[in-house]
């Protein structure tokens, strides 16, 4: 009989990098991954709705900016392993309640973006659209958010790759995607799950930070042409 | 809801064997020691660096790249190597020193990015009219640059305050010591629910309570009255807009 080479997970080894272990559990590592990246995505998206809408609300009216920048921003304040607990009356332990969590932090940042980005589009741009007759909806659809577009996007990157770490901290309310192998590679000691699950995190917020570095370069192609002439 | 009010006001919760407060002081000392030790390494260096305008783009993009790597991760590796390991760490308790570790790591990107645009952000003219004075550079430094800074350094003390106070929270999700663990206890036990969400306000309370009081501090460490208001039309925040400003200027 021969000899086998023990697994590089196995017990006894209990490498921090093993192949044998990502091929040999590619299944849950990748509905791991699936999940992390589901949360991610609609935390972001369910952001993206509230803090548009709150933006314009503070550009329409002044007086209400303070209050919206307050609050979006004193959310950040409270932690996420304080945050998410907090929620689970409300929407119990499911996905659905890191997603809520998740998108709130996201205000913080992305309802500053538009309000930036709305900020930086200059009045004569805006005056000369007015002036060849277009609409509030159509001056704000069709010239002010394409211009803001690069300082949004500036925001949502930030957002994302934040909120890629924070998805981890979702293990407090059972479901973290990758933040479950960290989770259970620490309680069962099983180095391999540990280091897989704390690499996969860094290269998917890297990942997604390039879609949308390239999804910009996309939108804006007359930036690119301005940087080129 | 009243079993956490109950839970909240029992005296017994506090006192008792890692209880409440055992937990608390456990996470302030962590916090305070982690934010006090990250100031002394990355203030000097910051700043220095700041003044005179090399390695910007480092100290731009160490927030950046601080911002990718999940906490939780970084906390569970730290616990999990033999050193800095779960040992029992003097008074921060369990896995205290792989959470220390960590907390200064976390707490070092803001403050860097901070404290270096606030050098390169005071104005030149200023810088001139002291030299014009006769200042000799360190006095330049201690009696013009320092205070002109001083806020937005001090919003860097801020944004690192509040994010070591939440990553010390995460620490007990990896055996380590804080009122995190009243959080992961309370929700692992169904029983104990109420119990979990009692420590989650606390640490929400406390988070909110010195994210107060700093920003009082930053207030008070305004040395120029006028750029309160300017600051204020703003909306004070801990993700201050002249980061991305100074980036593009730095190129």
């Amino acid at each position: 009989m021969s000899t086998r080479e023990p697994k590089c997970y196995s017990k006894d080894v209990n490498a921090w990098f093993c192949l044998d272990y990502v091929r040999d559990r590619s299944d849950e590592i990748t509905e791991a991954t699936t999940t992390h990246v589901q949360i991610t995505v609609a935390a972001v998206l369910l952001g993206l709705l509230i803090a548009f809408p709150l933006a314009l609300l503070a550009r329409r009216y002044p007086r209400l900016e303070s209050t919206v920048l307050g609050v979006s921003t004193g959310l950040y304040t409270v932690p996420s392993l304080a945050l998410l607990p907090l929620l689970v009356p409300l929407t119990g332990l499911t996905k659905t309640t890191v997603v809520i969590g998740l998108g709130l932090y996201c205000l913080t940042i992305l309802v500053r973006a538009f309000l930036d980005g709305l900020r930086s589009v200059p009045d004569e741009v805006r005056e000369s659209a007015t002036g060849l007759g277009y609409g509030r909806a159509k001056l704000l659809l069709k010239i002010e958010l394409p211009l803001a577009l690069p300082v949004i996007m500036a925001g949502l990157r930030v957002a994302t790759v934040s909120t890629v770490a924070l998805t981890t901290i979702g293990t407090v309310v059972s479901e973290g995607g990758l933040g479950f192998l960290i989770a259970e590679g620490k309680s069962t000691q099983f180095n391999a799950e540990l280091m897989t699950g704390a690499v996969l995190c860094v290269v998917l917020a890297l990942v997604l930070d390039l879609l949308l570095v390239l999804a910009q370069r996309l939108l804006t192609p007359w930036a690119r042409q301005g940087v080129r002439a | 809801m009243n079993g956490v009010l109950d839970y909240l006001f029992d005296a017994a919760s506090w006192t008792d064997e890692g209880g409440l407060l055992e937990q608390l002081v456990q996470q302030l000392l962590l916090t305070v020691t982690a934010l006090v030790v990250a100031m002394a390494v990355s203030l000097p260096l910051a700043l220095y660096l700041g003044r005179i305008g090399r390695f910007g783009f480092l100290a731009i993009n160490v927030s950046n790249i601080g911002r990718a790597v999940p906490t939780f991760a970084l906390l569970a590796l730290l616990a999990r190597f033999s050193w800095p390991g779960s040992a029992e760490f003097g008074p921060y308790g369990r896995a205290g020193l792989a959470t220390l570790v960590a907390l200064v790591l976390f707490a070092l990107p803001p403050l860097i990015t901070q404290s270096y645009v606030a050098m390169r952000e005071v104005a030149p003219e200023a810088k001139e009219a002291a030299r014009g004075m006769g200042m000799t550079g360190s006095q330049q430094f201690w009696r013009v640059e320092l205070p002109l800074g001083l806020p937005l350094v001090m919003s860097g003390v801020r944004l690192a305050l509040v994010q070591v106070w939440a990553t010390a929270t995460i620490a007990a999700l990896v055996g380590g010591p804080g009122l995190g663990n009243v959080i992961r206890l309370g929700f692992a036990n169904t029983d104990r629910r109420s119990e979990g969400i009692a420590g989650a306000l606390l640490v929400a309370a406390i988070a909110l309570l010195l994210e107060g009081a700093m920003a009082l501090a930053q207030r008070a460490a305004d040395p120029v009255p006028q750029t309160r208001s300017r600051a204020r039309k703003q909306g004070l925040s801990p993700v201050p807009p002249t980061v991305g400003a100074a980036a593009e200027s730095d190129g």
